[in-house]
This record gives C-alpha cells, structure tokens and sequence, in this order.
C-alpha cells in the first residue's frame, strides 16, 4: 500500500490505471478470491482519486485498492457472507469502516470469499466455493478471511479488511505468508460487520507487511457511536518506524509447544524468535495456566452468539425464502434448511443447546467464567513481559479438503489464536519462515489491549531484518 | 360448596413517551404509515448494532423511585430468543436477572380501604413490530414502526384477591404514569397493555392453584370482563372436579370469554443470555439521586394534600388528581380565587364535560376566566344557569366571560320592581300553590323560583327571587 501510494505520487502511475490493470488481472484469478468485484464502483473511485491526486491530495489512502471480506457490509454491493440465505442480500448502508475508507478516497475493488458467515478456517464451506491457496492451489488458503488473505498475497489488491473471531484474519494470513492484525476488542467499530459472535468479532487489516497493516489499522480504528462496545482510546500518533528491540521481554508460553505443534512449524518459530533476541530481545520463559481449557470455552460462547445472531435469517424480510410453505413455522424451517450449510447448521444447534434452559450454567455461563481466568493469566503475563510470541496455528496450510469431516480436529487447530478473542487482546500474525514444501509459517505476538503500536512496530523491526515477508508465491 | 380466594398478579407493558427508539434514532411517533419510521437497526438488517437511549433508563429510575422500588446499580440487557415475523432479529432485547427495578408496591384505594400491591420488578425491554393480516387475499405484513419503541414491563406481586383490586392496581398505576409523564397510558392505541395471572385456592389454602395467564385485555372494562370470566371458568372447572391447566388465554370481546392460546408445554425456551453488543449500564447514586430530584408530586401525596389543604371531600380529590394538568389548573384557579369547593364543583362538571372531546392544554377557559366566572355568580351579576351558558361559549369560542353576558343580555334582573311583577302574576296563577305553602309547606319555594327562572329564561337574580318570594308569602 505504501510502495502504492509512492508509485501515484513519484512515478507516472495512477489509480485509474493501476485499479483497471487489477480489475483485470482478477478476471484472470484462479484463486476465487472474490465473490463479488465492483467494477464500476471501483473505477469510479479510482478517477476521483487520480483528480484528487493530481491537486495535490496527500492522503496516503488515496486510490487504494482495498479488497473487502463479503460480511461487512457494503451499501448497494451484495454482501452475501459466503451464504446461500444471503445470495441475494444488497445492504442499504455502508458498514462503519466502508464509510472510513471511503471517506479518505480508498477504492473498494471488491468483496472476498469466506467460510459461511466467517465460521471456519478453511475458506471452503462458502456458497460460491473454496479459494485456494496462492502457494499451492490444492490447498486451503486458511479461514475465514482466505479470500481477503489469497487476494494479499496473489496482488490481487492493495490491502484488505478481514474479521477475526477465532483466528480468522491471523490464521489464513499466516497460510498465505502474509501480515494480519486482529486489533483490540473494541478499536475498530463492528457497525456493519455481519455478526458471528459479538463479544469476539473484531474486523482487521491484512497486508504484506506490517507497516501497510499499521497504514491500513489508521484508516479504520477509532471510536463509533455506533458501536456500543467500541471504545474512545486516544491512541498515540502511528509511527512507520520499527522499535529498538533491546530489552524488550518477549514472553514465550510454554504451553505454546504443546502436543500438535508440527515440527517444522516449531523449527521455523524458534528461529523466528531467536531473531528477536539477536535484535536485543529477552525471552521470558513463562506460560499461560488456562489457555488449554480456550477452545473448550470459545466454541461453547462463539457458538452461542452465533444461535442468536443468525436468528434473523427467517426469510421475512430479506435474503433467500422458501416460498409455497404451509405455515410459518415450515417457511422458517425450509428456508433455513435450504439457506444454511453444516457447519453453520451443526454451529447453530450446538449454540442453541448450550444456551438451553437447564444447561446454561454448565456450559455459557462456566465458558464465561474460564475467560475471565484467561484474561487474568494473560494480565499477569504482561507483569511480566512486553509481548507475548507463539505459533499463529500448530501446522502449515492443508489440503483443501483434508478436514471435511473432521470437525473437531479443524476447531483444535484455533488453540493459538483463540485465547486474543476471549480476552480482547491485540494480536498479530507475520512470516518468520517456510516448511520443507515451501509453505510460510507464521508467528504470532500478542500485546496488552490497545498496544497495537508494540505489535506493529516490533513487527516492522523483525520485517526490516526478515525477507518472508517479501517472498512472493 | 367451597369458598375460594382468588390469587392475580399483572404484568404491565407501558410504551414510554420518548422521541425516540430505544436503540436507535428513530421516531416513536403512533399511527404514521407503516414502516416509515424504521432504520436498518430497528430492521434487524444483518451487521446493525444497538445503542440505548438514555432517556430510557431516566424514565425507567423515575418510575422506580415513584414506586418505592430499589434501583439496581449494574443492568444487565438480555436477549430473549424466539422466532416470530414481527421479532425483526429473532430475538427481543430485554432484561433479564439484572432489572432495573425491584421490591417496590403501589397503594391503591378499594371500598375506601388503602392495600398495598407489591411489585416484582420493572425491566426495560424493546417492543416488536406489528403483523397486519389480510384474511381475503390471503397476505400477511408487517409494520415495523413499533419495532424497538420504548416498554417498561412493570410486574406486579400476586398480591390482588379479586377483579375490583386489579383494575384499581391498574389505574392507579396508569395514572402514575401519566403523572411521571413516560406513558400517555392509552389502552386502545396499546401504550397500556396489561397480562394477568390469574389462579384460585381453596379459602385459607396456602399453596397457590395452577395459574392461567391471560392477554388481549385492551381496556379496563376488558379486564374486569375477562377476570370475571376467568374466576368463573376456574372456579366451575374445580368444583365439578376438573383440573385447571396451566396455559396461555385470549380474551375474546366478541365471545366475551376466554380462549386457550396456547398451553404449557408448548411454551417457549427463551434462551435468555447477555446481550453482548450492550455492556453492563451502571447506574451511579449521582443518576438516581438527580433524578429523585426532579420527581413530581405523585398522585397519592396530592390527594392528601387537596383534602388537607382546600377541604375538599375524598370524591373530589379523586377527580381533580386524575391527571397532573387538570390538578395543576385546579391549583392555578384557587390562587386566583379562594373558592375551592366552587371551583371544584365547576371542574367536575363543566370543565371535564369538555375535556372529553379535548386535551386540557387546549381548553380555551382559562383558570382566569372561570374565577372570573364564579365570581360573577357569587356577586349575584348572572344566575347559575346562565353562568353554564356562558361557560359554554367561552368554551366554544374562548371569549372573556364579562363580554359574553354584555353582549347577549345575560345580565340577570336584578331590578327589584322588574322582578317583583313576575313574582306577583306567577302567584297569582297558582292559588292552590300559595295555599299550601301559607299552610307550612314550605319546600313549594323552591317550585316558585323555578317558574320564576321559566318566565324570565334564566335570568332572574335566584337569591333576589327568594327573597322577594319569601317577603310576598310570609308576610
């Protein structure tokens, strides 16, 4: 985005002919990154941008080509969420971070693929198909923001706006090589942002490195109205600069190495980490008591919201219906039945079931409780150390459909990510190296709430003495 | 035949008088064409989040404080789970362990005894749109103006024993709605809907019978009617040795009976958890405190303050503090005139006669004009009977009362000589009158002055024709 926005302003480049080239080359994309591209929208805003560039605006968004992860919400744009019951919803508003964007001259080429309504991690359950990995097209680009992820890295636009519940903007960023920050519960407005779990959705930008993530965090972070459980923080002005590393404590949970780490991720971890301490970090030897009771909690909680949030697809109002029912109750139940896939099916049952009068303490409301012990290890970690380093997942990108059946396996594999959602805690995913297929590994920090600038700065000084980041597929 | 005791508690839902939706910015206004009052968030379009109106919580502590309740310092918003067309997100934003409001009663007045009704809780929660069938085509829609207005659930102990207490537990608390002026308390347009349960026991029994509980009661007289009715159904299905089930009941005006809705077992799980997109609202003593401030006087502290202070009889005070205007201009009245019981006669009867067709904020008799008016009277200028014709014109056309009777010729004759003329030849036409009159039947005076008052159309000073009447036969 940076080198972008230098190309607009120092050589003879503009948005309108960069944003057509890229309109282009997505017609050619094998990736089915995209669900939907706006063409016209698009290159309407790349023309005000080029005339906005050539008065002389300086504003780095400008002509910025931003893919867009299909369940925010985008006004006259289908905003399917990767969902049959959706197919054929167009928004009649803008979701907060659109109207952000928009505001600074941003152009929104598209909107990318996700597992359905943003519940998985593999970009494969979504109406329109799976995407595929730009590294190796038989797998799985990660989820659920792999098309926003596949987009990044295949250059198929500038930058791109993902959300995170579990790990869905850190996990595919990892698959696909690439940076991806799930900022701080509450520092970018969820206003528009087609909800899975409320208390853990957090939107979030992806990027090939940290300093156009930080570019991309700028844009779309800050206080909304809207937004009851978005928070006024007076963040401190973004800085492009990496930090001195020296004496920062990096801890490293032991239980981040835990069994189902493959091998070949923990090898390029641990070189990753030792970089940081070449660079003058120390390495805190501590560990994070409950983080293995995480998965546990966040499936019965995401699971839960999702029950209640995904109650308004009844068909009466907008989106897919079965018509010709008999009653009401059979037009709610077919058109359901129709509009849903499995794992948005087996999610809703599970949620509802928990949720269920007599079983509320035994799951909900233990699960809840579970995170407020994750919330206290994790303020007792930061006693202790600046960051916190680990794996973003325990193994590298999959074959696309290795885990179709195996639910409980694929939910597993959010171990590393899932504990930032449950405490609202800020995280990043950036390369630190490739496996023996030449598959990117990713490693994860993670910082005290509204410490976004340690992720990104401590992220831009590792990039600045890494070039992982820089290998293109 | 056993003697039973009837057990009812109520559930109230008021629509609050806020500009605004609970959570989001728009209209509540009643009655505008459908679904022109709605946003994507009172849509439940996918990705809306709500935000609280804080005017609800301020209406909300009111009516707490005003019920003796304790104000709960951390709300929690709940959501209520369940499928419905006019339930736009397929849940109802509500509360649900934490209410706003808790362990308070209201007093209220049956056969000039004082019980005290106590109440559960007061929640705020939002209300659903409205379905809209069209049984000939046959097509269904739905107005969503309503969905996301404003409710307080005010539920009640079950503390009332039969119909007669319920419905004064619910007009007491309509008007202390009214009074705090949250609710318009309008029953047909359904900003006052009330549910009941409603069971029976054996006399003295202590466990309670099975409960019904029954909705569609749009107006006082519903609910007496449907209470009635319920006792009734009850109380023969016990004797003749039937089980009462537990159920959901309508009331049907037209069958003027109660009809199953739906029975327990059908009944939903509501699924209720923590709304995440609202945090706790914490409610500091500051918010309480200042609002406690700003408490009017409530109905109950007005009554016995008009007894006390203008005399007047407990039949009065009851009218006059129906609603806080009509109390206020009372109060306006008796600072210009010291008369209360004369001003509270007028009130009663002529002022509330035109009240039924407007609202007391745009009646055109002023306080000023009806002093103006009793005085008038009392310093004999008209009688009685033509102050009410000049009453109803200042109504009709909101003239001052002194232009009225000169320009109509309402004076009243107060000329002795005019008068006493009359007097004479109505005496004279009534011999057998006189007669009887002059042999101790004195209550005839009264007959006399009423003829009087026909020939001269009203305008006949009354306590001058007494008089002369009087001096003429008692001579």
């Amino acid at each position: 985005m940076l080198e972008t926005a230098r190309m607009y302003r120092h050589e003879a480049k503009s948005p309108k002919d960069l944003v057509q080239a890229l309109l282009a080359k997505i017609k050619q994309d094998t990736l089915n990154a995209y669900i939907t591209v706006d063409e016209a929208g698009s290159m309407e805003a790349a023309c005000q941008a080029t005339k906005s560039i050539e008065q002389g605006h300086d504003e780095i968004m400008l002509g910025i080509p931003i893919a867009v992860k299909d369940n925010i919400c985008t006004r006259g744009i289908p905003t399917s969420c990767g969902s049959k019951i959706l197919s054929n919803f167009i928004p009649m508003y803008d979701a907060h971070v659109i109207e952000r964007l928009k505001s600074l001259g941003a152009v929104i080429i598209g909107k990318t693929n996700l597992d359905e309504f943003a519940m998985g991690s593999t970009t494969t359950t979504s109406h329109v198909g799976p995407t595929l990995n730009p590294w190796d097209h038989s797998r799985t680009p990660g989820g659920s923001s792999g098309g926003s992820a596949a987009a990044v890295a295949a250059g198929l636009c500038a930058g791109a706006l993902g959300s995170d519940t579990g790990g869905s903007i850190r996990q595919p960023a990892s698959f696909c090589g690439i940076t991806g920050l799930k900022p701080t519960y509450g520092s970018v407005s969820r206003y528009g942002l087609v909800a899975f779990a409320s208390s853990l959705d957090q939107i979030g930008p992806i990027a090939c490195s940290a300093r156009d993530v930080s570019v991309l965090f700028d844009a779309i972070k800050g206080y909304d109205p809207k937004d009851s459980t978005s928070v006024a923080h007076e963040y401190t002005p973004s800085v492009l600069d990496g930090i001195d590393i020296k004496g920062l404590r990096i801890g490293v949970p032991r239980s981040f190495f835990s069994q189902g780490l493959s091998e070949q991720v923990e090898r390029e971890l641990r070189s990753g980490i030792s970089t940081l301490e070449e660079l003058g970090a120390t390495i805190v030897d501590m560990d994070i008591p409950h983080i293995k009771y995480g998965v546990a909690s966040y499936y019965i909680i995401a699971n839960a919201e999702a029950s209640s949030n995904l109650a308004r697809y009844d068909g009466v109002r907008y989106g897919a219906r079965k018509m010709d029912t008999q009653s009401l109750s059979d037009m709610y139940l077919e058109t359901r039945a129709k509009g849903f896939g499995n794992e948005v099916k087996r999610r809703i049952m599970l949620g509802t079931y928990a949720l269920s009068a007599g079983y509320y303490d035994q799951y909900y409301k233990k699960a809840s409780k579970v995170r407020t012990l994750l919330i206290n290890d994790f303020k007792s970690a930061f006693g202790i150390c600046d960051l916190i380093a680990g794996p973003t997942t325990p193994v590298t990108a999959f074959g696309l459909y290795d885990m179709v059946d195996d639910p409980l396996s694929i939910y597993l594999l959010d171990i590393y990510t899932i504990p930032a959602n449950l405490t609202g805690l800020p995280a990043i995913s950036i390369p630190c190296g490739f496996d023996d297929d030449n598959l990117p590994v990713g490693m994860q920090l993670i910082a005290p709430a509204f410490r976004e600038d340690l992720l990104l700065r401590t992220s831009m000084t590792f990039q600045d003495n890494t070039n992982f980041h820089k290998v293109k597929p | 035949m056993t003697i039973f005791d009837v057990v009812i508690g109520l559930e109230v839902h008021a629509q609050l008088l806020t500009e605004t939706k609970i959570f989001c910015g728009c209209s509540t206004r009643f009655g505008d064409n459908p679904n022109t009052n709605t946003c994507p968030v009172c849509l439940g379009m996918p990705g809306v989040l709500p935000v609280l109106n804080k005017k609800v919580i301020d209406f909300g502590i009111k009516l707490g404080l005003a019920t003796h309740c304790s104000i709960n310092d951390k709300n929690i918003f709940a959501r209520k789970n369940y499928f419905y067309p006019d339930l736009p997100k397929g849940y109802q934003i509500t509360q649900h362990n934490e209410p706003l409001c808790r362990n308070g009663f209201l007093d209220i007045q049956t056969d000039g005894k004082t019980k005290r009704i106590g109440i559960t809780r007061i929640h705020m929660e939002e209300d659903a749109g409205k379905n809209i069938h069209d049984e000939k085509k046959p097509l269904s829609y739905i107005d969503f103006n309503r969905s996301g207005v404003p409710l307080l659930e005010i539920v009640s102990e079950p503390d009332m024993t039969n119909t007669d207490e319920a419905v004064a537990y619910l007009k007491e608390l309509r008007q202390m709605l009214v009074y705090l002026e949250i609710c318009d308390g309008n029953m047909e347009e359904g900003s006052f809907r009330c549910d009941a349960n409603i069971s029976i026991k054996p006399k003295g029994a202590k466990q309670y019978g099975i409960r019904t509980e029954l909705k569609n009661m749009n107006s006082f007289r519903n609910v007496q009617k449907a209470l009635d009715f319920e006792i009734s159904r009850q109380i023969e299905l016990v004797e003749s040795g039937k089980e009462v089930r537990q159920e959901t009941r309508l009331w049907d005006t037209a069958k003027n009976a109660t009809l199953s809705m739906r029975i327990k077992e059908e009944s939903h799980d509501y699924r209720y958890f923590p709304d995440p997109d609202l945090l706790p609202l914490i409610i500091d003593k500051r918010w309480i405190e200042d609002i406690r401030a700003c408490l009017p006087e409530l109905p109950e502290a007005k009554r016995s303050r008009f007894i006390k202070q203008y005399q007047l009889p407990a039949y009065d005070t009851d009218l006059l503090t129906q609603s806080r205007e009509l109390s206020d201009y009372f109060e306006r009245c008796t600072t210009i005139l010291d008369k209360p019981k004369e001003i509270s006669n007028w009130i009663m009867t002529d002022v509330l006669k035109v009240l039924k067709a407007e609202n007391i904020n745009q009646i055109k008799v002023t306080p000023q004009m009806l002093t103006r008016l009793i005085t008038l009277i009392e310093e004999g200028a008209i009688s009685r009977n033509m102050a009410r014709e000049v009453f109803d014109e200042m109504a009709e056309y909101g003239k001052l009362p002194d232009d009225i009777i000169n320009a109509g010729g309402l004076s009243q004759i107060s000329d002795q000589d005019d008068l006493r003329r009359t007097i004479d030849q109505i005496l004279e036409s009534h011999p057998k009158e006189v007669d009887s009159y002059k042999q101790g039947k004195t209550q005839l005076l009264g007959f006399f002055v009423g003829q009087v008052m026909k020939a001269t159309k009203g305008k006949a000073n009354p306590k001058l024709t007494n008089t002369i009447i009087r001096e003429i036969l008692e001579i």
